[in-house]
């Protein structure tokens, strides 16, 4: 049998003492490669350039990033990810571990993630915050490319702030996920979802209202500094144009 | 352990409240999701392996005494909706009345001391089960039933369906409602060692979505 | 059963006990129950501006479509809005107000820790049938509203309502000559249903208005205080 790739990449991110931010630690592997781009104002941009697709069965990819105090990380992706099965057996795992210090900002913004046929893979977000640490994180499934039916598909999103549970959502789809997944409590037929997450300390004083944001969408203050955008829709485009517009409304 | 115990914690005349609230059901119906015992079913399965799961499972942990305001500050995360959150916190202070005067307890008494606006209502269940000598598996058993009941009994008013497809929907449902309680149990054990992280986390994200806008409904029958 | 005999220490109270956690008495709660359009928040709001300049009070609406009666009372003005609650009762409303009382207490004792202190809390049913009552955890007294033009006989049918209320309000009574009640006969009806338990005839556009039941309610408050 044979066994999947394991891959792991790494990025910490400081403030560089004049206005900006370095990264001392930069490190991609296999196909989690790293390039730096040129950010806007004091941030520092990377991306992540899937060398090839995957994952595929049995892969274990973990992206690691550290943001420290004054330090501002942008993090996006060249393109979707596809989870598409694989040679080996089994389930693909996608780690994601993520660290912000108090002053620090994450702004994690990658392209979609994409459940092909046939694929399985469990994707697992952590993200520790401590007390005025800022965040702005995205995640966007779609449910199989064009005209094909979904792989199976299991994603929890975990952020914490200073070691209290902040938000702890997980979605299964797809073949093999417990039943009702595609029914009218959960995804009713939708193909594409998304989270955007805001996280930041003046919340606190000032919570943002719930808000509609037509029928499938909703943002929704957390207890705690932080609001969800939860949003359903039929396809990738119209999905990113629902956060877009949130996202730009809180900023 | 007490079977007839069980029975009057699960009896829907229990009088803690849940009479008023539709878990979703409402907003299913106006939008057109749910239309029938067919489509019923299909919602209460969904809403079992996600809500239900993790109310089972916040509720067994309560019942095999892990703490409850760790507990509950696991409940808000699992909970992104404010209108959940307090639909969920108002049904734990009725259950609490209900459960106090019913099977006196310190644990409970302490629990009322901490959140006079009520806890997340499983975490308090899970206490009322302790009290009333029932546990974990009872526990569970009770909120797994009642994320299946109050949306089948609500849909009855909505929709006057017939009350026998409504009934018969729960009795298909009751081999998974039995997994969903044995899945919710053991990851409650979990928890004693593990900590909350260890709770499921499962979301269905047009429960949250549409309580919003149930929330924001000028006229409706139920509180959520 | 609802009330026990212990005291409560905690945070809140159990049902009926007459004090609040801190010790002090509680605040008197009469319900207004009785079939739909028989003029339970026309009452309620009358009995608002006939006694708000005496006594602290206060209303929790209970609707079949919520917060309708509460908007109305709110719309008229017959009390600042703190002191105005709408409980929510999934269709049922005689499950709210009598099987199922858990979210009218908490209404109940919300209203007193946060509008509070109270002398008085009416409870006004949403409009259900002759059969819906107020449980004894919830109220102290209820009256039961019904109208003439719901038809003269019903006082005679009988009903928990009609037979059992500590007060019986018929109301509309300068409507009985358009719709052919026949006052006589209704009061003897509710005498004999009734024996001793009062019966209050009134008309809120013409005459005394609510005095009636302001003097009723007013007599149970003296009852309550002493």
């Amino acid at each position: 049998m044979t066994t999947g790739v394991r891959a792991t990449a790494r990025i910490v991110a400081r403030d560089d003492g004049r206005g900006g931010t370095s990264l001392p630690v930069l490190a991609g592997e296999g196909p989690l490669a790293l390039r730096r781009t040129r950010g806007s104002g004091d941030e520092a941009r990377v991306m992540i350039v899937g060398a090839m697709s995957g994952p595929l069965g049995g892969d274990h990819f973990t992206v690691q990033a550290e943001v420290a105090k004054g330090a501002l990380l942008h993090v996006g992706s060249a393109a979707a990810t596809i989870a598409l099965p694989g040679q080996a057996k089994g389930e693909a795992r996608y780690d994601v571990r993520l660290h912000v210090a108090a002053g620090g900002e994450l702004r994690w913004l990658p392209e979609q993630l994409i459940s092909a046929q046939g694929s399985e893979l469990y994707v697992s977000s952590r993200i520790d915050l401590a007390h005025g640490a800022r965040l702005i994180h995205r995640e966007e499934q779609v449910l199989g490319r064009a005209g094909e039916q979904p792989g199976r598909l299991t994603s929890r999103l975990t952020v914490r702030v200073g070691e209290r549970p902040l938000l702890d959502q997980e979605l299964a789809c797809g073949p093999g996920a417990p039943g009702g997944w595609d029914g009218p409590a959960v995804l009713a037929g939708h193909r594409a979802m998304g989270q955007l997450v805001v996280v930041r300390p003046e919340f606190e004083r000032d919570p943002v209202q719930p808000q509609q944001m037509g029928e499938y969408a909703a943002l929704t203050p957390l207890a705690g500094p932080a609001v969800l955008v939860t949003a359903l829709a039929p396809d990738a485009l119209q999905l990113r144009r629902v956060l877009d517009q949130a996202l730009q409304a809180l900023t | 352990m007490s079977r007839a115990a069980l029975l009057v914690l699960a009896d829907g005349r229990f009088p803690a409240g849940g009479h008023a609230h539709s878990g979703g059901a409402e907003a299913a119906v106006r939008a057109g999701r749910i239309t029938g015992a067919a489509s019923l079913e299909e919602f209460c399965r969904g809403r079992l392996h996600t809500a239900g799961l993790v109310s089972a499972s916040l509720a067994a942990a309560a019942a095999l005494g892990a703490d409850p305001a760790a507990l509950d500050t696991a409940a808000d995360a699992r909970t992104p909706s404010p209108a959940l959150r307090v639909a969920a916190r108002r049904l734990g202070r009725q259950l609490m009345r209900a459960a106090r005067a019913t099977w006196p307890s310190g644990e409970l008494d302490a629990l009322a001391g901490e959140f006079p606006k009520g806890a997340h209502q499983p975490v308090v269940l899970g206490l009322a089960a302790r009290a009333a000598g029932l546990g974990a598996d009872d526990a569970a058993h009770c909120v797994a039933y009642e994320s299946v009941s109050g949306p089948a009994t609500a849909t009855v008013r909505l929709l006057s369906l017939d009350p026998f497809d409504a009934t018969a929907v729960l009795a298909r449902l009751a081999p998974e409602l039995d997994r969903v309680a044995d899945q919710a149990v053991l990851a409650a054990r979990r928890t004693l060692d593990d900590g909350v992280d260890a709770l499921p986390a499962a979301s269905a994200p047009l429960l949250e979505i549409s309580a919003e806008a149930h929330a924001a409904w000028a006229v409706r029958l139920f509180a959520s | 059963m609802m009330h026990l005999d212990h005291t409560h220490d905690g945070p809140t109270a159990v049902s009926a006990d007459a004090q609040r956690p801190d010790g002090t008495r509680r605040a008197l709660r009469i319900g207004l129950g009785g079939p739909v359009g028989s003029g339970k928040t026309a009452t309620v709001a009358a009995l608002c501006r006939a006694l708000r300049d005496q006594i602290s009070l206060a209303v929790v609406t209970n609707d079949i479509y919520t917060r309708e009666d509460a908007e109305f009372l709110l719309r008229e003005a017959v009390l600042p809005p703190e002191r105005i609650t709408a409980v929510e009762t999934g269709a049922c409303p005689h499950t709210a107000i009598r099987d199922d009382i858990s979210a009218n207490l908490e209404a109940v004792e919300d209203l007193e820790d946060e509008a509070g202190p109270l002398d008085l809390i009416l409870v006004e049913s949403g409009g259900d049938n002759l059969t819906a009552t107020f449980s004894k955890g919830l109220v102290d007294a209820q009256i039961f509203v019904i109208d003439v033009a719901g038809g003269d006989d019903i006082p005679r049918k009988g009903g928990p309502g009609v037979t059992t209320a500590d007060l019986l309000v018929v109301n509309k009574t300068d409507l009985a000559p358009y719709v052919g009640s026949d006052l006589a006969r209704m009061a003897a009806d509710a005498k004999a249903q009734r024996a001793e338990l009062p019966v209050v005839f009134q008309s809120l556009r013409t005459g005394d208005g609510v005095t009636g039941v302001a003097d009723w309610v007013r007599a149970r408050l003296a009852a309550w205080a002493a």
